[in-house]
């Protein structure tokens, strides 16, 4: 075995590497390269990234679970499947999954999950905020805030939260203590949080996007979108680019160093209502009040499919195995393989009797949709819908208290700068493959910014123009006017007589210029 | 209908005992991890700053020497053991573990200019400017066992491995029996004067000098005859032979470089090393032959790594002068400097390292952060940082100079080939250009 692989590995290029999900990137191709040590080590690193990749697929055969599913026989349609009828045939512990909380005064709720899919957060309308351990049911806190909430989000643990409130953001802890209010953040509608970035983005009705880093409190960008009000805000958790719907159908794409959009794209023919990206950062899923919801390709920025939606959908989510769940009105549709081929029936729906669905979040790791409306907030289990392995390194589904402190410990030593966002988030450590005059030219343009050539423009500084005098009558109060002021106006007067007599050249034999030796004249010479 | 939902049991992935590990869940899928790459280079970025932060790299000093220290070798058997000569005549034996001089002897009457262990007993020999050279055992007391006399000072020293053998060098290299007061062979190839002497430890009969005209000669034993010497354009100070690899010699050169040369093929050095900005008096590699350290009349020693031009590490103190010994200690961890100033200085082989043991997950994420520097070593803010150090001014400007220096000659070059016909003027190699001359 092992003398086959050799042959395989000096055969290189001869043999075409298996293309799984684990391969990063297009192999080199060394075999016309003239460089002998070079070539060597190409080779060894490109046998050794191809190793890894193969061992990974190897591993696949350990991981612990595999993807839920739903599957119709017969005459049966999984859409047809309620979810009452679901809970008589899974588990005891799928079906506690399935619940619902009727909070009818302070809705509608918008919901969120932390990144292992185990604490709920939810913001009611009218100021009510809760979190919990939505599995266990343990309520960490609840509060009532006393105005309007418009939107709540964890932070990069569940520690703490950002709520946008009727005027300013603010950060709770897991106790519901408020820790700050961030005043530049004003009339905030959407919130959203990059965890490798500890940026906290925020746009509102002023229409800025505003990203202010968690960990050290700095306000790292504002960008003015120059498009109105703005209620549509969904990350790419690809590449950290943060997605903006607006009022006239537009979708722009931002990162924290570029003050224009990195994209502009024309959507729908009305307001965007919702947004959502894949995790793997391929697709976008949109939806307008034209009552459209389209599936974007965000690599070629082109539309892949379009459905239609009898009311205008007012919320998405994209799980992570890629089922889409579009909240229109009281229903809820969740639809299966929906970006690569145009599907003709949902894989699942759900109605919820005479409420509005107002946020759906589907829960990362887990096979359950929430689902936050008019009147409290549902969960209902989607099969196939989350990712069956998590990483204990990357989101700890059964994280303990001081796995949590050393992963945020560990989570800021890998803090990501904000200039790091760009569309392509493997740009880091590659080659620059533009041509030679290219690169020369911006290093030279980079290198006369910082250099400007011609004379330093000097600033007219008015120094040493401030005397005693000056400073007397200034401090002076501008009512009273005294001896001692008017004596003081008029030694000015005379001095700046002085002044211009001299720069005219009649200085007069009495009035010599003052000098730095006068300084030691008695005064009787002054006098004379 | 056919379903199955996602329903861990917290029993399969909580541990069962408080003394229990915890059970690591693992995914390789890339989407589960996104920014791979930028998060590895953070870290890269953070161990490059946390290894400069925590790099420390002198131990101490072993000061008690009166004289400068010119002369250094490792003790014969003891690994924590060093043998140290000064200018005043005196050898001491150091106990590097104590800090402290364990043994010494007032054993010439002029400037010890070479030591060298006797490798099959406990003994070592030492040699002087005053025309001796003594054989020496640390536990015969302070008497030298035996004293050879010679016509002229000896200027270096160095003992075959496994023969009662050793030559000098003075005049003329000279090989001496253990058990005779007279030379019974004597080399003289065009030197007034040679400098050092050194012998191969695994090609036991062959031995390297250095001499005043400029040249390292080769010699062999047993044909009794030189077999080749290479011409530089300026002269060698000192020579150390690759313990590994036997064909394989560095020479410190005057012209600030050391050259490792390839015995077999004397035409051109197979590696050059540069960065010193004054003449480089003294070179020793390290055991694994993988490592070169090199002391400089510029006041600072360099490490190297073998295969590499330019220094990985450059240390300094204020203190120390002119450094006329470097030795790397036995176990590769430890480098040792004789200066001018009569101190002998201790520093770490490798200016960040931890002594001590270290446990398996410390060790995993060492090799982890180094595999990752050298991943992206050459993005330029990494670079910039591991690359970084503090040197005293008056090194600063006489590398600055010395560029300059370079880049002007480098224009001219180029200048001239470009304004000649073409194929007229051949660029030189690097390695090449310090070599005037090979004679067999």
């Amino acid at each position: 075995m092992a003398r086959k692989d050799e042959k395989n590995v000096e055969k290189g290029q001869e043999k075409k590497p298996k293309n799984t999900k684990y391969t990063r990137g297009i192999p080199v191709a060394y075999s016309n390269i003239k460089d002998k040590k070079l070539k060597s080590r190409i080779k060894k690193t490109e046998s050794r990234f191809q190793d890894a990749a193969e061992k990974a697929e190897k591993l696949e055969m350990i991981l612990p679970e595999e993807v839920g599913y739903l599957e119709a026989e017969g005459m049966e349609k999984t859409y047809n499947f309620r979810q009452e009828e679901l809970a008589k045939n899974v588990d005891i512990n799928t079906s506690k999954k399935i619940f619902n909380l009727d909070l009818k005064d302070f809705g509608p709720y918008s919901i969120d999950y932390t990144r292992n899919g185990r604490n709920l957060l939810i913001g009611g309308k009218k100021g009510h905020i809760a979190a919990f351990d939505w599995q266990t049911g343990k309520l960490g806190f609840e509060l009532h805030v006393k105005e309007t909430v418009r939107d709540v989000h964890w932070l990069h643990n569940e520690t703490l939260l950002a709520a946008a409130q009727k005027k300013y953001v603010y950060i709770y802890d897991n106790r519901g203590l408020e820790i700050h209010r961030l005043k530049n953040h004003i009339e905030v509608n959407k919130l959203d949080f990059l965890p490798y970035h500890y940026l906290l983005a925020s746009v509102g009705n002023a229409g800025y996007l505003k990203y202010q880093d968690t960990s050290t409190g700095q306000l790292v960008a504002e960008h003015r979108t120059k498009l109105g009000a703005c209620h549509v805000m969904a990350q790419n958790p690809h590449n950290a680019v943060m997605h903006l719907g607006h009022g006239n159908g537009t979708v722009t794409l931002w990162s924290p160093s570029m003050t224009t959009p990195l994209v502009k794209m024309l959507c729908h023919k009305g307001p965007v209502q919702a947004l959502a990206v894949d995790r793997g950062g391929n697709y976008m899923a949109t939806s307008g009040l034209d009552g459209q919801l389209k599936i974007w390709d965000i690599r070629k920025y082109g539309v892949v499919q379009e459905y239609y939606t009898p009311t205008p959908a007012s919320s998405l989510s994209i799980s992570q195995m890629g089922l889409l769940a579009v909240g229109w009105g009281p229903h809820v549709s969740i639809w299966k393989d929906a970006f690569k081929t145009k599907q003709q029936s949902p894989y699942m729906v759900h109605h919820q009797p005479s409420s509005a669905v107002h946020d759906v979040h589907f829960v990362p790791y887990d096979d359950v949709l929430g689902l936050g409306h008019g009147k409290g907030i549902s969960s209902m289990v989607v099969p196939g819908a989350g990712e069956p392995n998590y990483d204990s390194l990357e989101a700890n589904v059964f994280q303990t208290k001081k796995q949590r402190q050393e992963m945020e410990v560990h989570s800021l030593l890998d803090k990501l700068q904000p200039h790091m966002i760009t569309l392509d988030p493997t740009v880091v450590g590659k080659m620059d493959r533009a041509s030679k005059d290219v690169i020369s030219k911006e290093r030279q343009e980079e290198y006369d910014e910082a250099h400007p050539k011609g004379p330093i423009q000097l600033r007219n500084k008015a120094r040493g123009k401030n005397s005693s005098l000056k400073r007397f009558l200034r401090k002076k109060q501008h009512n009273v006017v005294d001896q001692r002021k008017l004596d003081a106006m008029a030694k000015l007067e005379k001095e700046k007589l002085i002044r211009v007599k001299r720069a005219r050249g009649e200085v007069e034999e009495g009035e010599k210029p003052f000098t730095a030796l006068d300084i030691f004249a008695g005064k009787k010479a002054k006098t004379n | 209908m056919k379903i199955k939902a996602l329903s861990r049991s917290s029993s399969d992935y909580v541990r069962e005992r408080a003394q229990d590990i915890h059970k690591v869940q693992k995914n390789l899928d890339p989407t589960v991890h996104p920014f791979e790459k930028a998060r590895e280079y953070v870290r890269a970025l953070n161990s490059v700053k946390t290894e400069r932060m925590f790099a420390k790299p002198f131990l101490g000093s072993l000061s008690g020497h009166i004289d400068g220290v010119y002369s250094m070798v490792k003790h014969p058997h003891r690994l924590n053991s060093m043998i140290s000569g000064s200018g005043d005549g005196e050898i001491r034996i150091w106990d590097i573990s104590e800090r402290e001089s364990s043994w010494t002897v007032k054993a010439h009457k002029g400037i010890v200019h070479g030591l060298c262990p006797s490798p099959k007993d406990s003994k070592f020999l030492s040699c002087s400017a005053d025309r001796t050279v003594k054989i020496w055992d640390q536990n015969e007391g302070t008497t030298p066992i035996h004293t050879y006399m010679g016509k002229y000072a000896f200027t270096g020293l160095s003992h075959h491995y496994t023969d009662p053998l050793f030559a000098t060098s003075g005049n003329a290299v000279e090989i001496w029996d253990q058990n005779r007061s007279e030379p019974i062979q004597e080399f003289n190839w065009g030197a007034d004067t040679t400098h050092t002497v050194k012998f191969n430890y695994t090609e036991t009969n062959i031995f390297a000098s250095c001499g005043t005209d400029r040249t390292i000669a080769l010699y062999d034993l047993r044909t009794s005859q030189p077999i080749s010497k290479v011409v530089m354009s300026m002269r060698t100070n000192a020579i150390a032979w690759n313990p590994m690899e036997a064909f394989i010699f560095t020479a410190a050169n005057e012209d600030h470089n050391c050259y490792t040369f390839d015995m077999r093929r004397m035409e051109s050095a197979v590696n050059v090393l540069k960065d010193h900005v004054s003449a480089v008096l003294d070179v020793d590699y390290s055991p694994t032959g993988e490592e070169i350290i090199t002391g400089s009349y510029d006041r600072t020693l360099r490490l190297y790594n073998a295969r590499q031009g330019h220094s990985k590490d450059v240390y300094h103190t204020r203190r120390m002068q002119r450094i006329f010994c470097v030795q790397f200690t036995m176990d590769s961890k430890y480098v040792l400097s004789g200066s001018d100033d009569g101190n002998i200085r201790l520093w770490r082989a490798h200016a960040a390292e931890r002594m001590g043991i270290k446990s398996v997950r410390e060790r995993a994420h060492l090799e982890y952060s180094a595999k990752l520097k050298e991943r992206y070593s050459h993005m330029p803010e990494i670079r910039r940082i591991d690359k970084h150090r503090n040197l005293p001014q008056s090194i600063k400007k006489a590398d600055r100079l010395k560029k300059q220096i370079l880049g002007n000659r480098k224009k001219k070059e180029d200048n001239r080939i470009k304004h000649s016909a073409p194929g007229s003027i051949e660029r030189q190699p690097e390695r090449k250009k310090a070599i005037v001359g090979v004679a067999k």
